[in-house]
């Protein structure tokens, strides 16, 4: 172990059992504990921020308060609907919490500490590939909401389901993309050797100048931080991309035939394990990982030891504040506008910031041909403006033509008496009794009284 | 690789565990092509890949363990629920999922499986190679593909990008053919009236004709 710059990949795997079982519980339990003062916190701050008190009455401060909804779930009847599939839908909350749990094994909360006489880092394990294991954690995180809404068979659970997976999926590109130029900057895919690389900044060498480069990810790699922290609200379903269980359309969306009991709380648990989660990775992955920032780092003592756990636990409660002050300020985006957003704004943004940086990267390698990289650079942006230019006169000339038929077919509305002058729905579908054929009694039409399935 | 032939008796943990999950993964296999719930198959589907994925994790590739989940568990079986959800998401059991083809489906199954057994036991039978940690890393595994195969990973790149262009030509009705007479009957055309017509609209492309078959299998399922 390099006592400056923490753990690395050869530190891991010699733990005995009884300590990873140790860490393990750890784990388990400040997550446990995590959701809990989690709602609490979340509750009482939205509430400051919107001139409310929040939660004050059960103990002092209203801390008891998750406490007491957690008793009441776990109180309530437990309602199952008569015709749901019933083992995907008791396997549901199950799948989604799970996972969510895993991805918190390859976080590193500090380095290598002694728990009784064993030097070992503060990390349950750690992989050549640990990200991909939280990305990998966060698709099979998925299932619970699509067979949640699947399973429950009501047709705002399962539009809520297929909201999510579309979303999930969708935002899951942009986030592996976003970490692409982490693994480009950083040289490896494990947590504690990313972190380890953000020890400390080297130095850009420009034209004599030696200008100190910031050790952390989300400076040095900005447009991949900023993309991250979107991609990572659409990731866990939060405000304001929490359409899945869009309240104002759906109900419930996926978990509204949850409806009571602790398979409701396992669905709150999951939300929230996954949301630091989350945090955790924009923690280890941009923002230092357990390492002091500058002010504090001056003192040498503050990244030995277990006080490195202290400032992760800070930065993971400054993220979740993030967290709650989005959702206090943003309104809930529209579906097209949130897929339009996240195929052709976030990905095409974070492909181009990938092949910028590569170029960067490869500039900065002493043996390399600049001048082939740059012609070959030169050559990528000028053929991409060409095709945008393309795509950009033929979208605005179909675009117009879009609009002139809208134009005609409001003029042909406004002639019809009938419609009013706007855009009804056909008044012919089956479960209108509106418009009959000619010659047919009422009787014969049958009203589609229910739902999708 | 090495032709040392190592110890096979008694079998270690990590062999015993690679043939239970390649139990597994033939047996949740077996079952996705036998249930008759939609759903359940695209279930035990996400089951045989899981067990795929662990097979590479136990022979130490664990980059392409958690790919195998990430791209297949992760996204192409939700795509594919995504699909079935879609459309019709029936929960239960559906007769029309048992095909008539089963003995020349199991043949052609049985046949593929065959060549490829056969294959792999005469090319490998006497080649062995250690196993080490960190070999599947992702370092190892990129110089491999990008030093010694490139061509073939490119040109796999190139046919999954055709793939994709087709598929986004065949699906996208907006994109008209240069003779608008050829497309007269389409349902898009810009003088259809706003109030679509009968239920049953002429099949004038595979769109129109999919979209109404389900809506009328809906509404009768709904029925009965």
């Amino acid at each position: 172990m390099n006592p400056t710059t923490g753990p690395t990949l050869v530190d891991f795997g010699h733990d005995p059992l009884w300590l990873s079982i140790i860490k393990a519980v750890f784990i388990f339990v400040v997550l446990m504990l995590g959701v809990l003062f989690g709602v609490w916190f979340e509750r009482k701050l939205i509430s400051r921020m919107q001139h409310r008190y929040g939660p004050n009455r059960a103990g002092k401060f209203g801390l008891l308060q998750s406490v007491a909804d957690g008793l009441k779930m776990g109180l309530k009847e437990d309602i199952m609907p008569r015709t749901v599939d019933k083992v995907v839908y008791l396997l549901a909350p199950v799948i989604i919490a799970v996972p969510a749990f895993l991805a918190f094994s390859v976080m590193p909360f500090g380095p290598m500490v002694s728990i009784f006489g064993v030097e070992t880092p503060l990390q349950l394990t750690d992989l050549p590939v640990a990200v991909l294991l939280v990305l990998a954690m966060a698709s099979i995180g998925v299932y619970g909401i699509v067979l949640a809404g699947w399973g429950s068979r009501s047709p705002y659970a399962i539009l809520g389901g297929l909201r999510s997976s579309a979303q999930v999926v969708s935002y899951e590109i942009a986030m592996g993309l976003s970490f692409v130029a982490v693994f480009l900057a950083a040289g490896t895919l494990s947590t504690s050797e990313i972190v380890a690389k953000q020890a400390g900044g080297g130095t850009w060498d420009v034209f004599g100048l030696e200008i100190p480069q910031p050790s952390w990810y989300a400076i040095s790699l900005l447009p991949s931080f900023l993309i991250y922290a979107i991609t990572m609200l659409g990731e866990t379903n939060r405000v304001p991309f929490d359409l899945p269980e869009g309240e104002g359309e759906l109900v419930g969306g996926f978990h509204t035939e949850y409806s009571s009991s602790l398979k409701f709380a396992m669905f709150m648990l999951a939300e929230y394990v996954n949301v630091f989660t989350v945090s955790g990775v924009a923690i280890t992955l941009f923002l230092g990982g357990w390492r002091a920032p500058w002010p504090i780092s001056i003192w040498e003592g503050a990244n030995t030891g277990w006080w490195p756990m202290l400032w992760f636990f800070i930065k993971l409660v400054l993220v979740f504040a993030f967290f709650v002050w989005v959702r206090a300020s943003l309104p809930r985006v529209r579906y097209d506008q949130l897929m339009a957003f996240g195929w052709k704004v976030l990905i095409p943004l974070n492909l181009a910031w990938i092949l910028l940086y590569a170029t960067l990267k490869a500039l900065r390698v002493p043996e390399s041909n600049k001048a082939f990289i740059l012609t070959l650079g030169a050559i990528i942006v000028v053929g991409g403006l060409a095709i945008w230019f393309r795509f950009d006169t033929l979208l605005q000339r179909r675009r117009e033509a879009k609009a002139a038929q809208i134009e005609e077919e409001f003029e042909q509305l406004r002639e019809e008496p009938e419609a009013g002058g706007f855009p009804v729905p056909p008044l012919d579908l089956p479960h209108y009794h509106g418009v009959l054929p000619a010659g047919q009694a009422s009787t014969a039409v049958k009203e589609v009284t229910s739902g999708s399935n | 690789m090495t032709s040392q032939v190592p110890d096979l008796w008694p079998p270690s943990a990590q062999e015993v565990v690679f043939l239970l999950l390649g139990v597994v993964a033939l047996g949740s296999a077996l079952l996705v092509v036998t249930t008759r719930q939609l759903v359940h198959a695209a279930l035990w589907l996400v089951v045989c890949f899981g067990a795929l994925a662990g097979g590479y994790l136990v022979l130490t590739a664990e980059f392409v363990a958690w790919v195998q989940v990430l791209i297949y568990v992760g996204a192409i079986v939700v795509l594919l629920l995504f699909g079935i959800m879609l459309t019709r998401a029936p929960i239960g059991r559906s007769a029309g999922l048992d095909s008539g083809n089963r003995v020349t489906a199991a043949t052609v199954a049985v046949g593929t499986a065959a060549v490829l057994v056969t294959v792999v036991v005469q090319g490998f039978a006497t080649a062995y190679t250690p196993l080490e940690p960190g070999g599947g890393a992702a370092a190892t595994l990129g110089a491999s593909i990008f030093r010694s195969w490139v061509l073939p990973f490119e040109a796999l790149s190139v046919l999954l990008l055709a793939a994709l262009i087709g598929a986004i030509v065949l699906s996208r009705t907006d994109i008209r053919p240069a003779n608008p007479a050829a497309d007269a009957g389409g349902p898009a055309a810009p003088t259809t009236p706003p109030h679509p017509p009968d239920p049953a609209p002429p099949p004038a492309d595979g769109s129109g004709a999919t979209a109404g078959e389900t809506g009328s299998g809906r509404v009768s399922r709904d029925g009965g």
